[in-house]
Parts: structure tokens; sequence; C-alpha cells
């Protein structure tokens, strides 16, 4: 069918990029480099638009086979394009700001030696995140997330030359390993359980009760251990922090849009399994808010721009997980989309300020850049808004479901995740005001350079921002009587949609709203008056005390793994290596090579070059040859 | 077993000339360092096989045995040939035909 | 005791004398008159036999190119007065020793093996006229090629001995 061909030059045309950068890149000017890897992305937003307007009319879901990949026993696993209403909407975010994010780095990168390899990684990126979210089975799911990792690891150690950047990278590649684990070892359950991998078979085979409950458990508790994994959750987040090493489009694109939420994706994928799971769900419920509000307090004291941005993803993430737990998993795809836009636009005004300033990322050195960079000033600040949850910005309501939800559920997380939200605005004010209000506090070199970002740079600013600013419209909550869109749109994706929308009356909801906004209005204005009333600026790093200490330490959580993780295993490794590896293994190594060495020395002795006795030899061996024949007869 | 192909003369009898032929070459070629008398002693060797195979062509009526005989003696004609004109250059360049030197080749 | 008999041991007493002076003697020289010797010896065993042609071809290819050709070098090189190398005690004890091992094996294989079988004889077979026959028919292919295999061991003697000459100029 022409139009399955259409929809596989989706996923096929950023692969195409990828190797056309990959291969020629060096040959091409910059210009052209840029131009072709971000239009792969550009048409396939295209293309996608048409699939998603064909869903909105209430069409089918696109769903064809590429090929057989390969058959075990009665099962063959084929490649399969699946695209239903929720990966319409992921493919949309993806390529969307991932077409925003490509322009943005044709400036952002111009001057990188390494530019052709930059954009092939990012196509490449581009590639398995849609392969991700476009398979139909869980298998196909596995190789886009296993080649986001693969890529995420590349951009994350891009500038290789700087060791810490490396270790970054490699943190970040092992970490989603622990969590991969987690998810093969669920999909291994959800296969023999099931029967297949395919997401329609799957769940069709789950709606006959093919696992019982306490199996349900262990499959999704596998599944969201790999999520937490790729999303940066208690455990397994330290990555994230450290992965803003990389350039910050790639922070803004892989960090902070996409590749962190595809586990969300994966559980609501698999929300079949998990409604099975109520038990899954509360814990994902509590590690969500419990990230969120660990994530929120480390952000409240950190001083690196790009540092600040990642433990607010993080703690988002956590927000999202949350709504997760509650068993929201449209709320929690709302919140995906709009953190997606207010996110990547911070990011990417971040990198526009560290553009400005020369690579400096220390906001204590900021302040002022309200005059120099307007543009910039305007969307991070609409930015701001929309994540600390004011409204009428997107973050608002996304953030306002969540709380409903989980007020709904549990008083208790509701008041947590309100802290959250206080915090959130607090720590994003704070960013805000300490980089773009007062004075410049940085050198006069850097004073002089301060300028505002060129065209190519600020256009994907605005676009975002707009986004951010009107992407609340998506879902409007119940009291304002308008049709929620996604609530509407995702249905058919949720088996168990019975608790869609919130079911408080009016008056409960309006006060919630009315504490949220009300709360993050406190936080602003509590900021405003430490940071530009007061104009304190934060004391460099050995003067903390207290909590703000623990808080600027990250609660000594890295300390904390190297000590229960990383010591041991360096311990057993020194043990292997001195033992096993020095005397057993180097030892039989040795000892082969010593007995040759050996046995050589002694028939090199025979060697001595005198023709005579070569001769001799000869005729005494012949001598021995006859004379075993004489004895043998 | 004593099979006489000439009157009185037998097989064995050329055998044991044969043998001891050759063992004197061999005794030659071990004992002398001489490059030179180290090839005679081989070509000593070869004309002892030579006899022992017309002895047996005699002995079994065939030609073959000699014609064999007849290209062992053209390929010796080679070989001398050619190792003689070795050891000219082997001369030429030692000032020495001792064999010993060729331990040199070793280094 | 017949005469062939009584010739045969001669001849065999003269080669064997030739054969140890070739081996032992100082001088090249001598070497080279002691193979002569033992080479008209072992054609007179082919003449004994009555394999003319062999014998005839013996005594030119052996006697007649080889043996010139040894006497040539010698005498063109000098060797006769080169200063006896002295060769090891050892040495010549440890070529006795295998010599003399290699002979007692073959005399030991020559006394267990004791199938032979005469045929009846033919007189004629060593003449030239059956080898003649035999080279030209059945072994005409080896024959042309023995041809070329002196051809070609002409060729790299002059070779081996004309580099020389470049190299040193």
């Amino acid at each position: 069918m022409p139009s399955n061909n259409l929809y596989l030059a989706v996923v096929v045309l950023p692969l195409i990029g990828f190797f056309v950068s990959a291969l020629f890149g060096k040959n091409l000017s910059k210009k052209v480099v840029g131009l072709i890897a971000s239009s792969v992305i550009i048409i396939p937003f295209f293309i996608i638009l048409k699939a998603f307007i064909g869903l909105l009319n209430g069409g089918e879901m696109i769903h064809f086979y590429l090929f057989k990949w390969f058959a075990v026993g009665h099962y063959s696993v084929n490649f399969g394009i699946q695209i239903d209403q929720l990966s319409v909407l992921m493919v949309m975010l993806i390529t969307g700001v991932g077409s925003l994010i490509h322009l943005y780095s044709i400036s952002y990168m111009h001057d990188d030696e390494n530019y052709s390899n930059y954009f092939s990684y990012l196509n490449l990126f581009v590639f398995f995140m849609l392969v991700l979210v476009m398979s139909d089975n869980y298998l196909g799911m596995y190789i886009g997330w296993e080649g986001v990792a693969l890529t995420s690891y590349l951009l994350i150690g891009f500038w290789f030359k700087n060791h810490e950047y490396n270790d970054a990278a490699k943190k970040a590649f092992v970490m989603n390993r622990v969590g991969d684990l987690g998810f093969l070892v669920g999909m291994f359950f959800v296969f023999y359980y099931t029967g297949s991998l395919e997401f329609t078979k799957v769940n069709a085979a789950l709606g006959m009760g093919a696992m019982v409950p306490p199996l349900a458990f262990i499959a999704s508790a596998a599944m969201f251990l790999g999520a937490t994994g790729k999303s940066a959750q208690i455990p397994l987040f330290t990555w994230l922090p450290d992965a803003m090493a990389g350039p910050t489009p790639v922070s803004a694109l892989i960090h902070a849009a996409t590749m962190v939420t595809a586990g969300i994706y994966l559980i609501f994928r698999s929300n079949a399994l998990f409604s099975l799971a109520p038990d899954t769900l509360n814990i994902i419920a509590i590690i969500g808010i419990a990230t969120a509000l660990y994530a929120a307090l480390v952000g409240l004291a950190q001083n690196d721009i790009k540092k600040v941005l990642a433990y607010s993803t993080v703690s988002q993430l956590g927000l999202m997980f949350l709504a997760v737990g509650v068993g929201a998993y449209t709320t929690a795809l709302f919140h995906v989309l709009t953190h997606g836009f207010f996110k990547a636009l911070l990011f990417l005004g971040s990198g526009s300020v560290i553009h400005a300033m020369g690579g400096n990322q220390d906001i204590r050195e900021m302040g002022g850049l309200k005059k120099y960079m307007p543009i910039t000033y305007a969307t991070f600040l609409i930015g701001s808004l929309a994540i600390s949850g004011i409204p009428p910005f997107s973050g608002f309501f996304s953030k306002d479901e969540i709380l409903a939800m989980a007020f709904q559920q549990n008083i208790v997380l509701w008041v947590l995740g309100v802290a959250v939200s206080m915090m959130t605005a607090f720590y994003m004010f704070r960013l805000l005001f300490l980089t773009f209000s007062g004075e410049f506090r940085g050198s006069s070199q850097e004073k002089s350079h301060l300028h505002e970002s060129p065209l190519l740079m600020t256009v994907p600013l605005i676009v975002l921002a707009v986004l951010s600013a009107i992407a609340g419209l998506l879902g409007l909550p119940a009291v304002f009587h308008a049709p929620h869109f996604l609530n509407n749109f995702l249905s058919p994706i949720v088996v168990h949609s019975g608790e869609g929308h919130p079911h408080l009356n009016a008056s409960t909801e309006y006060m919630l709203m009315a504490i949220a906004t009300v709360s993050g209005i406190i936080s602003i204005g509590l900021a405003y008056t430490k940071y530009v009333s007061k104009k304190s600026i934060p004391s460099v790093d050995t003067l903390y005390t207290g909590l703000s200490k623990w808080a600027n330490r990250k609660f000594y959580i890295d300390e904390i793994y190297d000590f229960l993780f990383v010591r041991p295993v360096k311990w057993v490794s020194d043990f292997l290596f001195r033992v096993v590896d020095k005397l057993l293994v180097d030892g039989i190594v040795e000892l082969s090579g010593k007995v040759s060495i050996l046995t050589g020395n002694v028939i090199r002795s025979l060697q001595t070059g005198q023709t005579s006795f070569y001769i001799l030899a000869m005729v005494l061996s012949i001598c021995f040859i006859i004379g075993y024949y004489l004895i043998g007869i | 077993m004593d099979i006489e192909i000439l009157n009185g003369v037998s097989v064995q009898q050329y055998l044991w000339l044969t043998v001891i032929l050759f063992s004197i070459g061999v005794l030659g070629v071990l004992s002398r360092k001489n490059a030179i008398i180290i090839f005679m002693s081989v070509e000593l060797m070869l004309n002892s096989v030579n006899l022992l195979l017309v002895v047996f062509s005699k002995m079994h009526a065939d030609t073959l045995g000699q014609v064999f005989v007849f290209f062992s003696m053209s390929v010796a004609a080679a070989e001398v040939a050619v190792g003689l004109a070795i050891l000219v250059m082997m001369y030429r360049n030692t000032k020495s035909i001792n064999i010993d030197i060729l331990s040199k080749i070793k280094e | 005791m017949e005469l062939s008999e009584l010739i045969f041991y001669i001849l065999a007493f003269i080669g064997i004398v030739a054969a140890l002076v070739t081996v032992t003697a100082n001088n090249p020289i001598y070497s080279i008159l002691g193979l002569i010797v033992c080479f008209f010896t072992i054609s007179a065993h082919f003449v004994l036999m009555n394999a003319q042609f062999l014998a005839m071809v013996n005594i030119i290819v052996y006697a007649g190119a080889i043996i010139v050709l040894f006497l040539f070098v010698v005498m063109m090189m000098n060797l006769n007065d080169l200063p006896r190398s002295n060769t090891h005690i050892i040495w010549k004890i440890s070529g006795a020793i295998g010599a003399g091992a290699l002979m007692l094996l073959l005399v030991a294989s020559l006394k267990v093996s004791g199938n032979l079988v005469q045929s009846p004889t033919k007189g004629d077979i060593g003449l030239i006229h059956s080898l003649g026959h035999a080279l030209m028919n059945e072994f005409l292919v080896p024959f042309i090629m023995t041809s070329i295999l002196l051809n070609s061991a002409m060729i790299g003697a002059v070779l081996l001995s004309k580099r020389e000459k470049q190299l040193q100029k």
C-alpha cells in the first residue's frame, strides 16, 4: 500500500539522514548537512500529521508488517509498525520538537569540528526513538530502547576529549543497562504467559486472564524497573543530571523532551498489564512522588543552569509517574506533551544563554541578561510560568490534572505534590531572576561578548513558547465543561478507562486549582523578594550549611551509590584481577609461553649451523628409520 | 639365495660391493670438511646406487632399471654443474671451501 | 673359481681401494684420480653384466664430463694447495660411526630380505638397441624432459657464476 510506504518513510528517513551525515558529512558543507539532517525530521512530522488527522476523524489505527524477522518454534517475530492514538502523539512530539531542535542545533553547533557527527547521531537518535514508539511489539520497542541508550551515550560523550564527560556517558549507559534488564525480564514474563509480544495480542490475552495478579505484579514491577532506568527515577536517576555534559540541544531533545519519557510510554503501552497489578501502581506512585520531592529539593540548591533544569526534569518525570501510579495514564501523557514543550523551551533557552556566556553555566556569574537577550528572556519566562503551573499556561492544566488525580487517590500524595510544585516554582524563578535580572556579575570580557542569539536559535524558542502557552487546550479540566480532547482521543488505548476523568465536584476542583495557583504565585513571590529585592546571590559551594548543604550535594546519593555498589564491585574486580587473573589465568598463559621458550632454548642449541652436524643427524635418522623397519619385520 | 647373474658371481656379492662403496661415500660426506671432496663422495654414493640398479635390472631381465640409471646420470650431471657453480661462488666470496663457513648463514 | 668371479673380485678390490683414496686423500687431485679409477671399475662391472650402453655413458658422463669438471674447478681455483682444514677428530669418529652404523643396517637389511627371484636371463637388455627402443618409445617424454633439465642446469650454472662478476664490478 502506498500509504504504508509513506508511514514507513517516517522511520526510514532519519536513518537515511544518519547515513548521509555519517558517510558524506565530512565532504559536505555544514549548511547542507544541517539542512539534510533537519529535513529528514521535518518531513516525517508532516507525514505523521496526516495520520493524526486521519485518527482524529475516527480512522482506524494503522498497522502493517514490514517483514518477518526470525521464527522460534511456532512463534515468529515480525517487524511491524503500529500507528495508533498513543504513538501518533509521541511521534508528533518527537518529530515536532526534534525538528525545532535540529534547526536550533544548526546555529548552536556551527563552530564544532564534529558537526556532521553530531547531526548523524541526532538523526540516529530520532530513528531509534521512532522505532521505539512505532513498533507494534515489545521486541521492536526494545531495539529502539537500546538504540536510544546508545545514541544517548554517544551524545553525552560528544565532547569526548573531556574525561568527565566520558565518565558521565558511561554512567548513563551502565545505569540504563540495569534498567534494561528489568524491561527484558518483564518481556520474558509477558511472552511466556501470553505467547506473544505484539501489543494487540498481548492485550487481548491479558483481557482473557492470561496472567494472574501475582505474576502480573512481578512482570509489571520488572518493566517498571526498566522505566526507572530510562526515565531517571529512584533508584536509577543519578545519570540524568550528569548527562548534562552533552551539548545543550541534546539535553533538550533526549534528556528532557523525548527519551526520558520512554518509561511513561512503556507503562502506558502496557497499561493492560499494569492495571492488573495495583501493588505495582502503588509502588510507582510512591517512587514517583519521592523522586519528584527529592529532585525538587536538590534543584533548590544547584547553581549550574543546566543542573537545575536537569533536576527539574527528574522532578517532573516523578510527577508523571505519580500520575501513572494513580492510574491516570492519559494525564501522564498530557504532562509528557506539555513538559516536552516547556522543558525543551527551557533547555534551548539555557543553551542560548550559555551560547552568549561563551560556555559558562554558573548562574552566580550571570544576571541582568534581560537587557541583552530580550527574546530569550521572554520565552524563558513563558517556560518558567508554564512549568510553575501558572494559568493559563500549559503546565497548569497538566499538573493540575495530576494533582486532582492524586487528591482523589490519597490526600498525602496531593500535599506532597503541591509541595513539589511550590518548590518547582521557587527554583525556576530563582534561576530566572538570577540569570536575567539585576546586574551582570560575570567578567567584563564575558560582558562585552553578550548578545542575542541568531534567528535560527530564537525562532524555535518562540515556536516552543507559543506551544507551551497553549498546549493546555489539549486537556481542559472537566469543570470548564469543554471536551477533554486527550482523554477522548486516547480512550481506545487505555484498557480500563473507568478512572479517566476526575470525579470531583466542581467546588473541590476549583479549590484545588486555586491552592495550586496561589502556592505557585507565593513561591514566585518568595523568589522575587530573595533574589530581586534583596539581591542575594548563592554563596560558593563550600559555604552551604544545614539542609541546603545536603541539597547542594544532592543528599550524597552519588557517594552512597559509590559506597554501596561501585566500591564492592571494585573490590571484587580487584580481587579477581589480582588472584584469578594475575595468578591463575596469567600463570597458565605464561607457563605455556615459558615452556615453549625453554624447549626452544634446548632445541636451539641443536641448530649449530654446521652442515656436517646436520648431515650426521640425517644419516643417523635414516639409520633409525631403517632400523625401525628392520625390527618391525 | 645365491642367484648367479654372471658365471660364478651372485647378486649377493654385488650387493656387498655396493653397500661398501655407498658406506665409503657416507664416510666421506661425514668426516670431510672440504666441500669438493664431500661433493665427490656424493657422486660415489650415486654411482654405487647406479651399479645396484643395473644389477637388479640384470636380475629381473628388465630394461627399466637401466633406463632409470640413464636418467639418474643426467640428473647427476645437472646437479654437478649447478653444485660446482655454487662452490665456485662460495670460494670467490669466502676464499674457502670449508663447509663450516656455511654456518655463517645462521647469523 | 670362474674367470668372471675372479675379474669381479679384482675389480671390486680396486674400486674399494680407489673409493677409500677418494675420501681420505689430503690433496683433492688425488681424490679425483681415485674417483676416476673407481668409476672406471664400475663401468667395467657394467660391461661384465653386458650393459654396454651404460658402461659407455658412465665413462663419457662421469669420467669424461663430471670428473673433468671437478678437475677444472680444483685446478683453476688452485684448491690443491689450500691449507688442509684441520677437521676435528670428533667429526672423524662420528662420521665413521655414522657410516658404520648405516653399513651395518644395510647389510642387516640385505640379510633379512631373502626373496630374490631370478628371471630367465636375456642377454641383450643392456645393449644400445633395446635401451634405445625403451627410451624412444615408453620414455620419450622423460627423455625430452631430461634435455630441458640439462639445459636449465647449464643456464643456472652460467647465471650463478656470471652474476658474481657483475657484483664485483
